[in-house]
């Protein structure tokens, strides 16, 4: 029973930057757990402010206000700790920001020296290896870890930061656009290791690629104009979407 | 007809072009004016003894003036007055004004900072002079004497608003990517300044403090009411002590002495222009 229970949960989640005018209108919709969704939209949609709000970005600037519910196992993590609820849900952005004054292994360790934990000579090893080897890094930067992780390049510094933010062992990954900022073999790397990744951790995505969102998830949302308009099967929205306003925009009419 | 106008409006750009060099070119002469007199006035005088040896008597150099000799001795009194300050200002500087620009950066719209960064602003704009006076008040007639403490308080209060600044201007340039990536993995905020942001803005700041230096070097006014002046070299801090400025002034007083003005401000001049210089490339080779 315990896989058919959602990981993550909107509920009636609201986002409005000022008081006239809100970003993200009363979305409601469950994420199950190790599973793949995308969140599609065009510009300034609110797709990407959603994802932020489930990583409680909103608390660095001031004026954005967030209502409603957002549940992580049926906890509302707008009444939590921001610092406990980032530790259970990690994100990657759009451009890959890996720490410049970091080396590679302090990168994907970046996690634990900032949240204070100490962790032994072998866990460290460890936890680099484990990560590395997930986002299938490793054996390009085994001999190099010890290098600054910004002499990588763009897709190699996004994996890093996938693996930063798994080293933390969290339950959600939130990726902003992470393949936006990068070429298409690169973005092939990440797509594929986004599917094996899906076995341990419940991946949301927003995504401005069509194919993208096809290729990669089970299931599929389309803001518009801050709405959740559709949410379902990717395929069948995909194939046969029931709003007029999906249609317009998988078919290109729109956005 | 078109052709006619096209020439006329080649004809104003190179007019405007050889109008925009010629005040970029007036805007170096003052500074090449400077160095240059300076150099060839000093030149002569500097010498490794002028930097190990104080600063001679009058009668000494009076005697030497008389004898067709140069005059012996040189600033290594000042040299060390002026280290000794600047690092005893810079170490309470560096921290507090790191932190102060921190928060600054951190929270630019509570009214609270927004009050700091406007007394920041009236601080640095605060006449030297005055510094001295108040500092004079402060410290001088508390502790009952001039003294190397005194001296280092001015430059303190002068050098804090200089590294607030800088510290506050570099974190506001860095990429917010990079402090939410720090927050999304969990740190908290003092965290993620702490070993992130500061360390990504070590470049800057860096700077800010070399020329936060090589702006109070110079500083002559707040001296006079603080330090005072010591014909030889001293290390205690709770008494007057010498400052290469202060003897630039002394040299000018004493007409014995006058001879060694040039050197001592080449000295000065060198030892800014230098900071100036490394601070430069710092600053372009952090950009990098």
């Amino acid at each position: 029973m315990e896989s058919v229970k959602p990981i993550l949960e909107f509920n009636k989640t609201c986002v409005s930057y000022t008081k006239q005018t809100m970003a993200v209108k009363y979305v409601s919709a469950a994420i199950d757990r190790n599973t793949i969704t995308a969140i599609m939209g065009p510009s300034g949609c609110g797709k990407s402010t959603l994802l932020r709000a489930a990583n409680l970005m909103h608390e660095l600037y001031p004026n954005i206000r967030v209502d409603g519910e957002i549940l992580l196992n049926g906890e509302n993590i707008l009444s939590m700790e921001p610092v406990d609820v980032r530790r259970r849900i990690g994100m990657v952005f759009q451009r890959p920001a890996p720490f410049p004054t970091m080396s590679i292994t302090d990168n994907v360790l970046a996690g634990y020296a900032l949240n204070g934990i100490r962790l032994s000579k072998a866990e460290r090893e460890e936890t680099v290896e484990r990560c590395l080897k997930s986002v299938a890094l490793w054996d390009e930067v085994k001999d190099v870890l010890n290098k600054k992780g910004t002499f990588l390049s763009g897709g190699q510094q996004q994996r890093l930061c996938i693996a930063r933010a798994l080293a933390m062992k969290p339950d959600v990954l939130l990726m902003d656009e992470p393949t936006s900022a990068l070429d298409p073999i690169a973005t092939a790397h990440i797509e594929k290791l986004m599917q094996e990744l899906q076995k341990e951790v419940t991946i949301l995505i927003v995504t401005h690629n069509m194919g993208q969102a096809m290729r990669i998830s089970s299931k599929s949302m389309f803001m518009y104009l801050g709405e959740l308009v559709e949410y379902g099967d990717t395929a069948t929205m995909f194939s046969t979407p029931k709003d007029e306003r999906t249609k317009a925009y998988l078919t290109g009419r729109m956005g | 007809m078109t052709h006619l106008k096209t020439k006329h409006r080649l004809l104003a750009d190179k007019a405007m072009l050889w109008i925009v060099c010629l005040f970029a070119t007036l805007t170096a002469v003052p500074l090449f004016a400077i160095l240059g007199e300076v150099l060839l006035r000093g030149y002569d005088q500097l010498s490794w003894s002028f930097f190990t040896e104080t600063t001679p008597t009058a009668y000494k150099a009076m005697k030497a003036i008389e004898a067709g000799e140069p005059i012996p001795g040189g600033i290594a009194n000042g040299i060390i007055g002026t280290m000794i300050m600047l690092g005893m200002a810079a170490i309470v500087a560096v921290p507090t004004g790191i932190l102060c620009g921190a928060f600054l950066a951190e929270n630019p719209k509570n009214r609270f900072s927004q009050t700091v960064s406007y007394l920041t602003d009236l601080l640095q704009g605060t006449p030297s002079v005055i510094i001295g006076i108040v500092t004079y008040m402060w410290v001088v007639v508390p502790m009952k004497g001039y003294s190397a403490i005194a001296g280092s308080v001015a430059l303190f209060v002068m050098m804090l608003p200089l590294i607030i600044r800088s510290t506050e201007e570099t974190l506001k340039i860095l990429p917010a990517s990079l402090k939410e990536a720090g927050l999304a993995l969990g740190g908290n905020r003092a965290r993620v300044m702490l070993k992130v942001q500061l360390p990504a803005a070590f470049g800057g700041i860096f700077t800010g403090v070399l020329l936060a230096i090589s702006r109070v070097i110079g500083e002559t006014a707040p001296l006079m009411f603080t330090a005072l002046g010591c014909s030889f070299i001293r290390f205690s801090i709770d008494k007057p002590i010498s400052a290469v400025p202060l003897l630039i002034w002394e040299f000018f007083n004493d007409p014995n002495l006058q001879e060694l003005i040039w050197g001592a401000s080449l000295f000065l001049l060198l030892f800014v222009l230098t900071l100036n210089l490394t601070a430069k490339y710092l600053a372009k080779k952090w950009n990098q």
